[in-house]
């Protein structure tokens, strides 16, 4: 039950019943599709860039508690955010839900509640799902993502 | 006797005299089940994926490699021939199990979803053309989808499906109204995968024979749980998974009628499925060899046919009506549960309970009921059609085998109540 609580933590289940940005974005420039079907887990990420800023971000779907809150985190850390910023939180999240890297989770603030994923290897699939698909509209593409 | 029981089709009924099934006997046969996961009894509930393996299986394949391997039906020497007469004995066992005619019906293949290849790439290809149809059902695993979608694709056929109901039943009525003289051939499952209802393949073949079409079977999921009796039956074609009926992987089987199968070209070509070769011209091998290209899974069809006479040894209809029992024990148990809706409720079932839970996503359920050491499957369980028609992305599915047990039952209910204080 240990490692269960780390996996749910309170956070993570908060986030999972009640999403933050979970709305269509009429304004969004970018747009892009998350989607893996032997889950189930199918999102859509609306991202208003201006410039080299994402002025405004949002989400909608559903999936497990894992990939949903992780939607609803990454939302809430990446508004405001420069595409660099983006990249580099991607990369020490990857790290993070791998169980891989330094353990330094001081960047990462929030999204540290994620640490418990990486005892669980087939769920780390949830949890990258949307960071991947971030990442697919940043660059524009049309296809459809999955982490599975 | 309930009055379900007596509803199902014969081949699921429970046997007029009642024995005694020794479910603790029968699960110190499969070693696997004695282990603790996760720092907790095994509770293996995804028998619908596969089956595990009793020791007799085990033995069996290792015997063969241990002191009898050799390659088969060109040797002259003692292994090779013990090796063919084990190979063929495997066959002959089949054939008693599911009532073929002839040994010859019985080609084996790796499993239920090359056999459903097979007869879209032979019979299909040679019997399908633009503008025909092929019919299958709502109900479909992928792998009796997608083969006919592809011979569809490359004749310009038509890919029609027969729906089903809210408890996830075929409507025999739109089935039949669906059959027309431009239907080649028919496709459905013996027992839903990720519902687990039970067709009335009887009335099926019945119906479609009433317009000259052939029939194919999916039994992946049926011969596990039923004694199945292709002529009762009269199906054309019946394949069915080694795997989930506790032998190995990478065996199969696929049964069809003597005359189709003479009349259908080869599939793979190779050794074996000829009898001579010239840069000019092949001749064919008589069956089953015609469809059998290329050094066959010996030990898989050896540890096959041990499956199925340790089947046989514990009597078919025992094992049916014990399932029936643990099945109908577990739907109640679980749909007390606050929150929980059963996908698939039909009035005959075999093996499978499918179900969501709110506010829950499966796989959620699935990472937690882990945790308990209760092993189930989440998903669409190769069956994202169904799980179109239910509108649900996915389910938790929990599925029996002959060594499932109340108490595991219970447990799995108490793994769900687990879920439920989880995300309370």
């Amino acid at each position: 039950m240990s490692d269960l609580r780390e996996l749910y933590q309170d956070v993570i289940l908060e986030h999972s019943k009640a999403p933050r940005n979970y709305r269509e974005l009429p304004l969004a420039n970018h747009k892009a599709e998350g989607y893996n079907p032997l889950c189930g887990d199918h999102f859509t990420l609306y991202v208003d860039l201006e410039g080299d800023r994402v002025r405004d971000i949002s989400f909608q779907g559903s999936g497990c508690a894992i990939s949903k809150a992780s939607a609803s985190m990454l939302t809430q850390v990446i508004k405001g955010k420069t595409r660099a910023e983006a990249q580099k939180l991607f990369e020490k999240f990857l790290q993070l839900v791998k169980g891989e890297g330094n353990g330094n989770q001081a960047e990462l603030g929030k999204l540290a509640v994620f640490s418990g994923v990486c005892e669980f290897p087939v769920r780390v699939k949830c949890a990258t799902l949307v960071w991947h698909t971030l990442q697919a509209a940043l660059e524009g593409k049309q296809e459809a993502i999955s982490t599975e | 006797m309930n009055t379900v029981a007596n509803q199902l089709p014969r081949e699921f009924r429970p046997p007029r005299v009642q024995t005694v099934f020794d479910v603790g006997k029968v699960r110190r046969d499969f070693p696997i089940l004695a282990q603790r996961v996760r720092g907790k009894k095994l509770v293996y509930l995804d028998n619908a994926a596969t089956s595990q393996k009793p020791q007799v299986v085990i033995d069996a394949i290792s015997r063969y490699y241990e002191e009898g391997n050799a390659n088969i039906h060109r040797g002259v020497h003692y292994l090779s021939e013990r090796a063919t007469e084990e190979h063929e004995a495997a066959r002959k066992t089949v054939q008693n199990f599911i009532n073929a005619e002839y040994a010859h019906e019985i080609i084996f293949v790796r499993g239920a979803t090359e056999g459903i290849n097979l007869v879209a790439q032979t019979y299909g290809r040679a019997n399908v053309k633009a503008g025909d149809e092929v019919l299958i059902t709502a109900m479909e695993h992928h792998s009796n989808i997608v083969p006919w979608q592809i011979l569809c694709e490359e004749k310009g056929a038509r890919l029609r499906v027969a729906p089903i109901n809210d408890r996830g039943e075929l409507l025999l009525d739109e089935f039949e109204r669906l059959l027309n003289p431009r239907t080649r051939i028919v496709g459905v499952t013996h027992v839903s995968n990720a519902l687990g209802t039970i067709n009335p393949i009887s009335r099926i073949v019945e119906m479609a024979h009433r317009h000259n079409i052939p029939v194919l079977v999916d039994g992946a999921q049926a011969v596990p749980h039923a004694k199945v009796d292709v002529q009762a039956l009269d199906v054309d074609f019946y394949v069915f998974s080694g795997h989930k009926v506790f032998a190995p992987t990478g065996i199969g089987v696929l049964y069809g009628k003597t005359a189709l199968l003479e009349a259908m070209p080869p599939y793979q070509g190779g050794g074996d499925m000829i009898s001579s070769v010239t840069f000019e011209k092949t001749s064919y091998n008589k069956l089953p060899y015609k469809f059998e290209a290329g050094t066959p899974n010996v030990a898989g069809a050896i540890g096959l046919g041990t499956a199925i006479e340790y089947l046989n040894g514990l009597g078919i209809d025992n094992v049916a009506a014990y399932e029936h029992e643990v099945l109908g024990y577990s739907t109640e148990a679980i749909s007390k549960i606050p929150g929980i809706r059963l996908i698939g409720t039909a009035s005959q079932k075999a093996g499978v309970l499918s179900f969501v839970l709110e506010g829950v996503h499966p796989h959620d359920i699935g990472t937690i009921l882990d945790q308990e050491g209760i092993a189930i499957r989440t998903g669409h369980h190769c069956a994202q059609p169904i799980m179109q028609r239910f509108g649900i992305p996915a389910t938790a599915r929990a599925s029996f085998g002959l060594y499932n047990t109340k108490e595991e039952a219970d447990a799995l209910v108490a793994g769900i109540q687990k879920v439920r204080e989880v995300f309370a």
